[in-house]
């Protein structure tokens, strides 16, 4: 009693305790103790979580706008195109920049990085360089003349202006080629050819999929977690058991046993045939389809959505239902208007949580692995397999891996 | 305590508003809860379910209510059976222990539910929602979420809630035992003070004795699944027929004996006690000779015996007690004596001039009148 309850006096620079000192410094050296406590004891996870997930994620979102190529490897013409105002074609100096860059880059044998760099933008520019790159070494001024009689194609302003663009430390080019645009000749942003565009077809795809499958998993969800939150403990941790198999189970047994269920001479077809509800000629496609990734996500998220649901049903009591019922309320209004707003953050909880799940799986299997349960375009010319990641792959591909 | 004219008359059927007959309820098939619960609720007015924890109240507000259904028996209300009817079309209004206020509603949203439920228009609404806010002194907190209030609060929001749709009947399940000593008389009053308004029927379940003297007509003491006496709380208190609510209402000395003399024509009956005393005393629940019995004595009727008074009659049974602990509590002294075989005997005696000081050690005599020791069932 007697030291606390010693009166803060009033001093000219506000409170004080009764030696003097500030109230405001004695109350912080006072928590200063329990302060670096408590940071201590975070410190392990903090430094694990900056490892493990902050240093990743800045490392990958650097990247997916690094653009060293182009001012490592041809830093003369890259200085020399910074006074180019872009219109006709640069002067001699610049030509010559090119020619020394050339040749210096063809002896120290890095000159490959910067073709392929530019050989995403344009296609051919490999193949200019390698050739350009022979005859640099021999090349006498004016080297302009020297060039376009070496290529004729370094009379194209556009390829100049295509190195003086890409010449930054940045670039938003693998963004664009993301969302299906690209930078014109003249540097505005332009949709690709129509051949050449996936990706935002992909994007719909993906997060209509996966709508669909949080939507399935939430009706079916619902009953089973509200069965769960009532039934009473023994038979209560029966079905949490069940509900919970799926996490025992692996991915490859969990994938076969659909396979063996859903493919065209599988048990599911079986069935349906036998009972004579469709005929043997038309067995139905069920999986390596978009069905058949929406049956298996489903079944593969549920307890992602069962779980959040079950802890928010668990806290309601049933006393309100039946409040609501002796308030006048029949079972469906009662439920209604009672019971499923209480139950919203559970909804909210496991929706997020299946809603991106789906999309990390199935990004991963259109994008990374281009695996047979993905639909893609068979006329589509791009082929989606890691040996291709590179260009507007590279910051999507770090993007989903990194779920 | 509420005492109403002539409560123990019997009234015709007429009267007699909700009605348990002989119900019984079991949850596994193999005991039951509820055995043989019979109540009659008149019209109006507030009978209360006393009982120990466990002891079955709970069953059978919720068999009322419509959310467990009897195993047998009937319950009628008005005169027709609603075993079959839903909860919803019961009409009945319902306080729940934990309030059960709808926590994403607003107060006033949640005594509107009820309303609107019943399809009412929004004007008839609004205002009937203020008059019960108003009500139960809460005008001012109709925006507020449930979580924003008190304990006592809520609670008048809950009575709000059960009364905004006047039900004829209203149910209320420990509604205040969640509530502190001081907030719990305020409501006693207060729940009194509406029930006395609105001559709505209450029947209310506590296991709360003071609560259950304080505020009802009549109180049904339950225990172990029947109704052990259904009377006022002047009659509970005073005359308790059998030795379970002689101990469960009230303070209460225990003395065990046997029935050694019994006869028609004599008001009293002569018990022999376990260690040889004999005592007189009123037979309630006794039906022959040689019977064991219980009796029960209540602490202020008992009376400490100056040596020298001679005056004063003396009462019908007379003993030497000797004193064992005084504990002073203000405005009375309870003093534990040893008496009649018994080291819990307890005295009650009001701390005011003319009442001897007594010590630990003392020896002195006590008395008692055989009217007040009533011979129970053992
Ligand atoms: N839903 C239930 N299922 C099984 N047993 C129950 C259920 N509700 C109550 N009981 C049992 O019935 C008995 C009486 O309970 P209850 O009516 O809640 O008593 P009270 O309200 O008087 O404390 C208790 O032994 C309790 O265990
Ligand atoms: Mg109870």
């Amino acid at each position: 009693m007697s030291d606390s309850s010693v009166p803060a006096t009033s001093g000219p620079e506000g409170l004080t305790t009764a030696d003097g000192v500030p109230l405001k410094q004695s109350l912080n050296r006072a928590v200063r103790r329990s302060r670096l406590k408590a940071l201590l004891l975070v410190a392990p996870l903090l430094i694990f979580i900056g490892l493990a997930f902050v240093m990743p994620i800045f490392d990958m979102l650097s990247r997916s706008v690094d653009n060293p190529e182009v001012s490592t490897y041809l830093p003369r013409t890259s200085e020399s195109l910074t006074h180019w105002d872009g219109e006709g074609l640069p002067d001699e100096a610049a030509y010559a920049a090119l020619a020394q860059d050339l040749a210096a880059g063809l002896k120290a044998r890095n000159l490959g990085r910067v073709a392929s760099r530019l050989n995403y933008e344009m296609s051919g520019m490999r193949s200019l360089f390698t050739k350009s790159a022979r005859k640099a070494g021999r090349m006498e001024p004016p080297f302009k003349e020297a060039l376009i009689k070496a290529d004729k194609d370094w009379q194209d302003p556009d390829i100049w202006r295509l190195i003086k663009r890409e010449s930054g430390l940045y670039t938003a080019s693998y963004y664009l080629a993301a969302i299906d645009r690209q930078f014109s000749p003249t540097g505005e942003i332009v949709e690709k050819p129509e051949y050449l565009q996936i990706h935002v077809v992909l994007f719909i795809r993906t997060f209509w999929m996966s709508a669909v499958i949080t939507g399935l998993a939430l009706l079916l969800a619902y009953p089973v977690a509200w069965l769960l939150a009532t039934l009473p403990a023994g038979r209560g941790n029966l079905l949490m058991i069940l509900v919970l198999l799926p996490f025992w189970t692996s991915l490859l047994v969990r994938t076969t046993t659909w396979i063996a269920i859903l493919q065209q001479q599988g048990v599911l077809n079986d069935m349906l045939v036998g009972v004579g509800l469709i005929a043997e000629e038309a067995r139905i496609q069920m999986i390596y389809n978009k069905t058949g990734t929406i049956i298996a996500m489903t079944h593969i998220l549920l307890p992602f959505m069962i779980l959040p649901l079950y802890s928010v049903m668990k806290t309601i009591p049933p006393s309100y239902m039946h409040a609501a019922r002796s308030l006048g309320a029949g079972p469906v209004t009662a439920f209604r208007r009672v019971y499923f707003p209480q139950t919203l953050p559970g909804i909210g909880a496991g929706s997020i949580l299946v809603f991106i799940l789906s999309i990390a799986i199935t990004s991963r299997r259109h994008w990374w692995v281009g695996s047979p349960v993905a639909s893609l375009p068979t006329s589509s010319p791009t082929t989606c397999r890691p040996r291709s990641i590179g260009g507007w792959q590279r910051p999507l591909a770090r993007f989903c891996w990194s779920w | 305590m509420v005492m109403t004219a002539e409560p123990d008359v019997p009234q015709e059927t007429s009267s007699c508003f909700a009605r348990f007959s002989d119900v019984q309820k079991s949850y596994d098939g193999e005991t039951l809860v509820v055995k043989g619960f019979n109540l009659e609720v008149r019209r109006g007015e507030f009978v209360t379910l006393l009982g120990p924890s466990g002891s079955g109240k709970t069953t059978c507000l919720m068999m009322m209510a419509g959310f467990e259904t009897p195993t047998h028996g009937e319950i009628l209300l008005d005169g027709i059976p609603i075993n079959k009817l839903p909860p919803h079309k019961r009409g009945i209004g319902m306080v729940f222990q934990n309030y059960a206020l709808f926590p994403h509603m607003s107060v006033a949203e949640n005594l509107a539910f009820p309303l609107e439920v019943r399809g009412m228009s929004k004007e008839e609404i609004t205002s009937k929602v203020a008059n019960a806010l108003d009500m139960v002194r809460l005008g001012e907190f109709g925006d507020r979420r449930p979580g924003q209030l008190s304990g006592g609060q809520q609670q008048r929001v809950a009575l709000a809630r059960a009364l905004v749709f006047e039900p004829e009947l209203v149910l209320m399940d420990e509604p205040l035992g969640a509530l502190d000593k001081n907030l719990r008389e305020e409501m006693q009053f207060e729940i009194k003070r509406i029930h006395q308004r609105l001559g709505v029927t209450m029947l209310y379940v506590t296991h709360d004795q003071t609560e259950a003297l304080t505020m009802s007509d009549r109180i049904a003491v339950f225990n172990d699944g029947i109704v052990q006496q259904l009377a006022t709380p002047e009659a509970l208190y005073e005359a308790p027929e059998n030795a379970f609510v002689a101990y469960f209402i009230g303070e209460n000395n225990r003395l065990n004996g046997v029935v050694s003399r019994l006869d028609g024509g004599e008001a009293y009956c002569t018990v022999t006690l376990d260690g040889g005393e004999e005592v007189k005393a009123l037979p309630v629940a006794i039906k022959a000779m040689g019977e064991r019995t219980q009796l029960s004595l209540r602490p202020e009727r008992v009376r400490l015996l100056a040596e020298e008074s001679s005056d004063a009659p003396l009462p019908d049974n007379v003993f030497t007690a000797e004193v064992k602990e005084v504990i002073y509590l203000g405005d009375h002294l309870r003093t534990r004596v040893a008496v009649c075989g018994s080291e819990e005997f307890i005295i009650k005696t009001p701390n005011a001039d003319g009442y001897p000081v007594l010590k630990p050690g003392q020896s002195l005599k006590v008395g008692w009148d055989a009217q007040d020791c009533r011979a129970l069932d053992a």
